[in-house]
């Protein structure tokens, strides 16, 4: 479509009106408390000015890149980069970051259909079929050679180690929602709910009863999978997006249970003192209470913080490839295609003779056991569990690392995961922006590459094996 | 017995602004058969856009409750409903024809984002406003109990009743109304019989979003103060509505959300009110059991 540049302008002034009645009254007059009762208003017009104007330029600039003027569209991306990044006094830091972004984004834009081209093409040639092929088979394993000698490289000091902790956690939590959403195709809201389950159990049961970790870790799991059951048996009959609600709502009813019964879960203030997992009897701590022995006496290493860290590290790394290896397998098992076949069409399973809810059922039980796996192991870890930990917020983080990954892609959910969790991290100051950003990607990617990342998927089976293998699909 | 008719006020009160955000779930569901997840902070923002024209009148030195609540309302329905439209035009549009979580899916991501925007823009502290209707008069005394009904109060009753009416009436007899039906039962032939379905499906939108910034508008001078997550728990109580009066029907929404807020103030009033939220969600789930369409829903017929 040919367009001309008045209504081009047409369009990014629209553009800006709209986005100027959107921002006006909730960023334009920012509400601050006066003290004791009264608000007055902190005037911020002049930010969104700039906003607003850093809008209508970028909304020319995509314009002229989608018609395919891609110079111009550079030049005004770089332009505005060089404005955001300028030693100007704009209201705000924020204003910089928008204006770069804005600029980035044109760029990103108009690079888009030559670069796509370009790899299209280096994908399609010999070499390229031969090397992806190749990136394919031994992508996954050398992830595991770096994820196995990671606690021993120089650079993991404390803070690393905790954070890869926490990556695998998530890494953990999505490949144990990839069954429920990506394979079963059911929209899981209340994943966290599982995952508290799990937490607490494992509180209460070794801080009343002195069970240790490693019993607790399965009865944990059968907990939180006869949670997922009893749940899931009603409600699996219904619609997807039912579902999704009940379960967000299942979600909260947990969190408000954990926080006002407090003779079972001692409410907001959390339980403390939860040991953490044993090495063979041996504890990780400079001195053992009594009948038991640290794992320095028992090794003979000296003794040192980072041990329980680097232990913790290969329980979760461990729990995360029992996750993963179970999903890799279930799915060529009956009951794996079964979920698979109900995400494409619920009619012809139940055509087929395939009872909807049972398998369902199936699905959702298994992913609440991975979650409660995490779950004991999440209060092992911090030694202290409070319901802020289990609120709906974990559940999207953890929906959106599967849906940014690809529904149903294991090795889109380790990317996603340390691209959501571990990049977040790093930048904690950005706080509530990062979330903001979270919000906006899984509306993009959405639009734009609803299967993910990664989003090719190896089919689990195909009809005739000879056929498909040589050639690309 | 007087405790009883002043619980039942309240939850009239409280049931017409569920009511009113319940509307707004069960257009878009009928219409595109999805569950507008980020409806509720819709809600969130139109009371925040409220809390804001309210101050914007007191710095104008508008002094007459009736004109500030009118122009508040007017302001609130129009600015919030613009929310609505870029919604689904750029979150929902695009995504018509996709598989079918990916609308739900990005109905969380626009959820959200809308929550931290507010919360970036406007502060995580709770905002208290909206004192505009103060006092009220005693219906009657029992036992010793004085059974009040406030000026505020009459007001949320009387502007829901008036634009629950005035709503329906827009679905039943005006061309818009009718397109919008046509719609529903069936897009492509409407689509064929030149219905601009684009259209009809963005002003679903608009006017949804229109009735939760009333909603919220009476929100905030319900409870007198707001923060950035009110959205969440608003939003699945008045989906929770949609679905015990039957989802995709108007009468049914209103209905349930009347229940909704009988079933929320009678368990705080009698029960324990650390409670009354479990309670609401676990009505979600038996009606969702016992009667998947609701109390005045059709039964669906899935055609292949």
């Amino acid at each position: 479509m040919k367009r001309d540049l008045p209504s081009m302008l047409k369009d990014a002034a629209l553009t800006a009106l709209v986005s100027a009645a959107l921002g006006i009254f909730i960023v334009g007059f920012r509400t601050n408390s006066l003290g004791g009762k009264g608000l007055q208003f902190d005037f911020q017009l002049v930010d969104l000015a700039i906003a607003v104007a850093t809008i209508f330029v970028g909304r020319i600039g995509l314009l002229l890149a989608a018609i395919g003027q891609r110079w111009p569209a550079l030049v005004l991306g770089a332009i505005l980069g060089v404005i955001g990044a300028a030693p100007l006094t704009l209201p705000s830091t924020f204003l910089h970051w928008f204006i770069v972004l804005a600029g980035a984004v044109i760029i990103l834009r108009g690079l888009w259909p030559w670069a796509s081209q370009t790899l299209g093409q280096a994908q399609r040639s010999r070499r390229g079929v031969h090397m992806s092929g190749v990136a394919a088979r031994w992508f996954g394993v050398a992830l595991l050679i770096v994820a196995f000698t990671m606690p021993f490289m120089p650079f993991a000091d404390q803070k690393t180690m905790d954070l890869a902790v926490l990556i695998l956690t998530y890494i953990m939590l999505g490949w144990g929602l990839n069954i429920v959403v990506g394979l079963a195709g059911l929209l899981d809201l209340g994943y966290v709910a599982f995952y508290a389950v799990g937490a607490y159990s494992y509180a209460l049961l070794s801080t009343q009863y002195g069970l240790s970790f490693w019993v607790v870790l399965p009865l944990a799991g059968m907990m939180a999978a006869t949670f997922g059951l009893v749940l899931g048996f009603p409600v699996l009959r219904l619609r997807g997006d039912y579902l999704a609600i009940v379960t967000m709502g299942f979600g909260e009813i947990i969190r408000l249970v954990l926080l006002n019964w407090v003779d079972l879960s001692s409410g907001p203030a959390g339980i403390g003192n939860i040991p953490g997992p044993t090495f063979f009897g041996a504890v990780f701590a400079e001195t053992a209470p009594a009948g038991h022995q640290t794992f320095a006496q028992m090794t003979g290493l000296p003794f040192s913080g980072n041990q329980r860290l680097i232990f913790l590290y290969y329980i979760i790394l461990a729990l995360a490839l029992v996750t993963n290896a179970f999903t890799q397998r279930i799915r060529r098992l009956p009951v794996g295609r079964a979920w698979e076949a109900l995400r494409e069409d619920e009619t012809a399973c139940k055509a087929l003779g395939i009872n909807p809810t049972n398998t369902k059922l199936t699905a959702f039980a298994v992913g609440a056991m991975f979650a409660g796996f995490a779950g004991s192991f999440f209060a092992a870890k911090q030694r202290f569990i409070s319901p802020e930990s289990f609120t709906f917020i974990e559940s999207a983080i953890i929906l959106a690392i599967v849906v940014l990954g690809g529904l149903g892609s294991q090795i889109g959910v380790v990317l996603a995961a340390v691209l959501l969790i571990g990049l977040p991290e790093w930048f904690r100051d950005l706080g509530t922006y990062r979330m903001v950003a979270f919000g906006g990607a899984m509306v993009l990617i959405m639009a734009f590459r609803p299967r993910g990342l990664i989003s090719h998927r190896e089919p689990s089976i195909r009809l005739h094996p000879k056929l498909q293998a040589g050639g690309s699909t | 017995m007087a405790y009883f008719s002043q619980q039942l006020i309240n939850a009239v009160t409280l049931g017409a602004i569920y009511g009113l955000i319940a509307i707004g779930y069960t257009m878009v569901y009928g219409i595109i058969g999805m569950i507008n997840f980020a409806h509720g902070e819709i809600f969130m923002i139109g009371s925040f856009i409220s809390l804001i024209g309210f101050l914007i009148c007191a710095a104008l030195g508008i002094s007459s409750a009736p004109i500030a609540i009118l122009l508040v309302l007017l302001l609130a329905m129009a600015f919030t409903a613009i929310y609505g439209w870029t919604i689904e035009r750029v979150a929902y549009r695009p995504l018509r024809g996709s598989f079918k979580l990916a609308p739900l899916i990005s109905a969380i991501g626009v959820s959200i984002l809308l929550q931290n925007y507010v919360q970036l823009a406007q502060g995580a502290r709770p905002k208290p406003g909206g004192d505009i209707v103060v006092g009220g008069f005693n219906l009657f005394s029992a036992d010793g109990f004085d059974v009040r009904v406030t000026w505020l109060q009459i007001i949320i009753v009387v502007v829901t009743v008036v634009l629950m009416g005035g709503f329906s009436w827009l679905i039943s007899s005006t061309s818009l109304g009718r397109q919008q039906r046509a719609c529903e039962q069936d897009m492509k032939m409407a689509a064929l019989l030149g219905v601009n379905v684009d259209r009809t499906i963005s002003l679903t939108f608009v006017m949804g979003a229109a009735l939760a910034a009333v909603a919220g508008m009476l929100f905030l001078m319900y409870y007198g103060i707001i923060d950035f997550y009110i959205g969440f728990l608003a939003g699945i109580k008045a989906f929770t509505a949609a679905v015990l009066g039957g989802i995709g029907s108007l009468p049914g929404a209103m209905l349930g959300g009347l229940l909704i807020g009988m079933i929320e103030v009678f368990w705080a009033g009698y029960f324990s009110s650390e409670y009354k939220d479990v309670a609401v969600f676990a009505i979600l789930v038996l009606v969702l059991i016992f009667r998947p369409s609701g109390l005045l829903g059709r039964p669906e017929i899935e055609k292949v």
